[in-house]
């Protein structure tokens, strides 16, 4: 696999040659735990693992909740509180799935920032990294409408919002809002509550489907490391330098974090489990009475802001209306950003104009995407801030930083910036912090980072 | 669901029988909160940004060791049955729960006498025309006589949103500030009505500084839209006055003391798994701890060969 020449699975006994002959799924298994991993994967590299962890956890804890939720207008409050309070060991069981969302947000995060650093998108990683930003799609889609689902307050008015975007659209949005809510004239009520729990529990399915795509495409190509610098194909011999196998090495040492991370998901989960989410959420939803201050999950928070930055004060959403003699709207507008916010996200492997990879040596480009890094955090904050007095500004230049950084700065930087040298291979850059001890270095305790 | 009323305000049995523990428990938590107590004025996160005064109550559940004390849910269901009862109902409470390991523990003849004290109208009863009948342990405690007074099952929970400063929830995380907290504060927050309001037209309700959705007269908002005296108008008329009840442990009933207590059992009819929650919270952060020891080690002997070879 991975164009990485290493050594493949041989059937010794009988009995794996006959199972070898009919069906490879030992070799199959044997070949994806032993892949060649390049030998230099620092702490960054972890985050693949918590992810499948998470998404396991959310789907088994996702059947038993569904063993005792009733998807009923007049039911499903009650039926949570059933939970959390009757059902054996169920308020552990639901605090895990509603917090098991942010653990995987967390992740997901970390894990695109690594990407975003390393320039793990770029070529040959393409398929991996659109496939990955379709899961993330896919994610922010689940987790909205897993929040729906115990129909409070947020759940309510918050699915009032959301699918209020979708009527946005010029011509169709109405009859797109109708599709999503199953009702004709836009009410939020069973039929939206129903298609919402029928496409929460579908929608993991189909993420667990493409994590075996995401990983198959990256086994595919060989991972990435924090050099950026290929392993070397030149012969077995050569790849083992810069590699080491999957197993153990890496198993175990995910492992380690994994269980860094649940220790401190265990303290959130059994210390302060509603932190995270909004109190209004155990008010039963009441379509009469509208949240003062409606605010998504804190996940969702930094395109919230970019869907509300583009209000009908700002220039380019003003020209943008007069030139489409009004068909775009600024609700529009903001949908198309937020929306379009992700998209340039996805299309960073041909934006991004650098050959070098690794933004350990690209002196510019450091600092654009520490500022990314810092700008998503603002966003973050903001999105949760009232629509009024000095908060939409920021929300407004971070949004335009946001499309800056993908549309002008990547594209530019491959352009101007003078890359500092890189290392050879793989092992040169692991020896410099691990190698034979003639340098006399003391050995460290972290590795390479 | 059989419908529940209640039958008696006042449950002629005592509730509770205070033991020496339970003295000694209260009397440290009271010392701790007049050393402890602050006023801190949180930023809601509403449109008007109305500032809300919440006091940071001590109460025995804060902290990851935290859990309830008994004695005190005792006391808050005594105070709910007497006073708030009249018009707020409990709707996802049974009466069973009274008994539950790490609530307000009743042996068990004292729940199923004190569920008596309601009656409930049983559908199957009468040849099915329904009839009432007293409650007994598996049923509900009832829902609101008020159709504006809410249901306080949840209210600790549903009431914890003052995430200030600046909406990050830092003083809601360092402080542990929750609906206790929130829920003390109202019931002490009644306040004289301020000048201001004596100026415009006559304010429906009641003037509370930790009450944040009401009513606000015009004449106390500055010419910069901003709200001149924290809080708002509540339509709830102030339910204790202090020494509204008679405690048969002969604790404090000041408006405070009485507050809190109340307060404490709301904590609980919103989380009666909150002793049980973090129990498993610490187990399982020594267990992983312990584990991610192990894998440390493990790791680090199995990368040794390859770092730093001789």
């Amino acid at each position: 696999m991975g164009g990485i020449p290493h050594d493949h699975y041989e059937p010794n006994s009988g009995g794996e040659k006959w199972l070898h002959k009919r069906l490879p799924i030992v070799g199959l298994m044997y070949d994806t735990l032993m892949i060649p991993t390049p030998k230099n994967l620092n702490w960054m590299w972890i985050w693949g693992i918590v992810l499948v962890f998470t998404l396991v956890l959310q789907i088994i804890t996702g059947i038993v909740l569904v063993m005792h939720y009733v998807p009923h207008v007049d039911m499903a409050f009650q039926s949570v509180e059933h939970i959390m309070r009757n059902v054996n060991g169920g308020h552990m069981i639901r605090y895990f799935h509603m917090n098991g969302a942010s653990l995987f947000f967390v992740a997901v995060y970390a894990h695109i920032f690594r990407s975003l650093y390393y320039g793990s998108y770029k070529s040959p990683r393409e398929v991996t990294w659109i496939i990955g930003i379709l899961m993330y799609v896919l994610m922010m889609g689940t987790a909205f409408m897993g929040y729906v689902l115990p129909w409070g307050q947020m759940s309510f008015h918050g699915t009032a919002v959301i699918t209020g975007l979708f009527g946005a659209i010029p011509f169709i949005g109405e009859s797109v809002q109708v599709w999503l809510l199953g009702t004709p004239n836009g009410s939020i009520s069973q039929p939206a509550l129903n298609r919402f729990f029928s496409l929460h529990y579908l929608l993991p399915f189909i993420l667990l489907g493409l994590t075996i795509v995401h990983v198959w495409a990256f086994h595919t190509t060989g991972n990435n490391n924090p050099t950026g610098v290929e392993v070397r194909r030149t012969s077995k011999e050569d790849a083992a330098k810069d590699t080491l196998p999957f197993w153990p090495y890496f198993v175990i040492k995910d492992l380690f974090a994994l269980a860094i991370i649940l220790a401190v998901f265990f303290a959130v989960v059994g210390f302060m489990p509603n932190y995270l989410g909004h109190p209004d959420n155990y008010i039963p939803a009441n379509p009469l009475a509208t949240p003062s201050h409606i605010v998504p999950e804190w996940y969702f928070l930094p395109f919230y802001a970019i869907l509300r930055a583009f209000d009908q004060d700002v220039w380019l959403v003003i020209a943008v209306n007069w030139i489409t003699f009004g068909i775009i709207d600024a609700k529009f507008f903001g949908v198309v950003a937020m929306f379009g916010a992700i998209v340039v996200m996805a299309l960073a492997p041909w934006l991004d104009t650098s050959s070098v990879r690794s933004g350990r040596y690209r002196p510019m480009f450091k600092w654009w995407f520490w500022l990314f890094v810092a700008n998503f955090i603002l966003l973050m904050w903001v999105g949760a801030r009232p629509a009024e007095g000095i908060y939409p500004y920021i929300a407004l230049i971070g949004s335009t930083y946001w499309f800056a950084y993908f549309l002008v700065i990547l594209p530019l930087l491959g352009v101007i910036e003078k890359p500092d040298p890189q290392p050879a291979t793989i092992e040169e850059d692991y020896n410099a912090h691990y190698g034979p001890k003639s340098d006399g270095a003391k050995p460290a305790a972290a590795p390479a980072e | 669901m059989p419908t529940t009323v209640p039958r008696a305000m006042a449950p002629s049995q005592p509730l509770h029988r205070p033991s020496e523990k339970g003295q000694e428990l209260m009397f440290r938590k009271i010392t701790l909160t007049a050393a402890t107590a602050l006023a801190l004025t949180a930023g809601q996160a509403t449109a008007a940004e109305v500032d809300i005064e919440v006091t940071d109550y001590a109460f025995p559940f804060e902290g990851p060791f935290g859990s309830f004390d008994q004695m005190q849910l005792q006391r808050g269901l005594q105070v709910y049955t007497e006073i708030c009862a009249a018009c707020h109902g409990l709707e996802l409470v049974a009466f069973r729960n009274l008994s539950d390991e790490g609530g307000p523990e009743l042996p068990e003849e004292q729940m199923r006498a004190y569920a008596e004290f309601y009656e409930v109208f049983d559908e199957t009863l009468f040849d099915g025309e329904g009839d009432f009948r007293p409650a007994v342990p598996s049923d509900h405690f009832p829902g609101s006589n008020l159709a504006n007074a809410p249901d306080l099952s949840l209210m600790a929970k549903a009431r914890a949103g003052f995430s200030g400063p600046y909406g990050t929830g830092i003083s809601q995380l360092i402080n542990g500030m929750g609906g206790a907290e929130y829920i003390a504060s109202l019931l002490t927050g009644y306040e004289e009505e301020p000048e201001c309001a004596l100026e415009g037209e006559p304010m429906d309700g009641f003037y509370n500084v930790a009450f944040a959705a009401g009513g606000f007269p015009a004449s106390c908002i500055d010419e910069n839209g901003k709200h001149m005296v924290p809080g708002s108008w509540i339509a709830m008329s102030q339910p204790l006055w202090g020494d509204d009840v008679l405690y048969e442990d002969g604790s404090p009933t000041d408006i405070e003391s009485v507050s809190k207590d109340v307060a404490a059992f709301m904590m609980w009819t919103a989380e009666p798994k909150l002793v049980a929650r973090k129990q498993a919270g610490l187990t399982g952060v020594l267990f992983l701890t312990v584990l991610s020891v192990l894998l440390y080690l493990t790791n680090k002997r199995l990368w040794a060969p390859h770092k730093n070879k001789e």
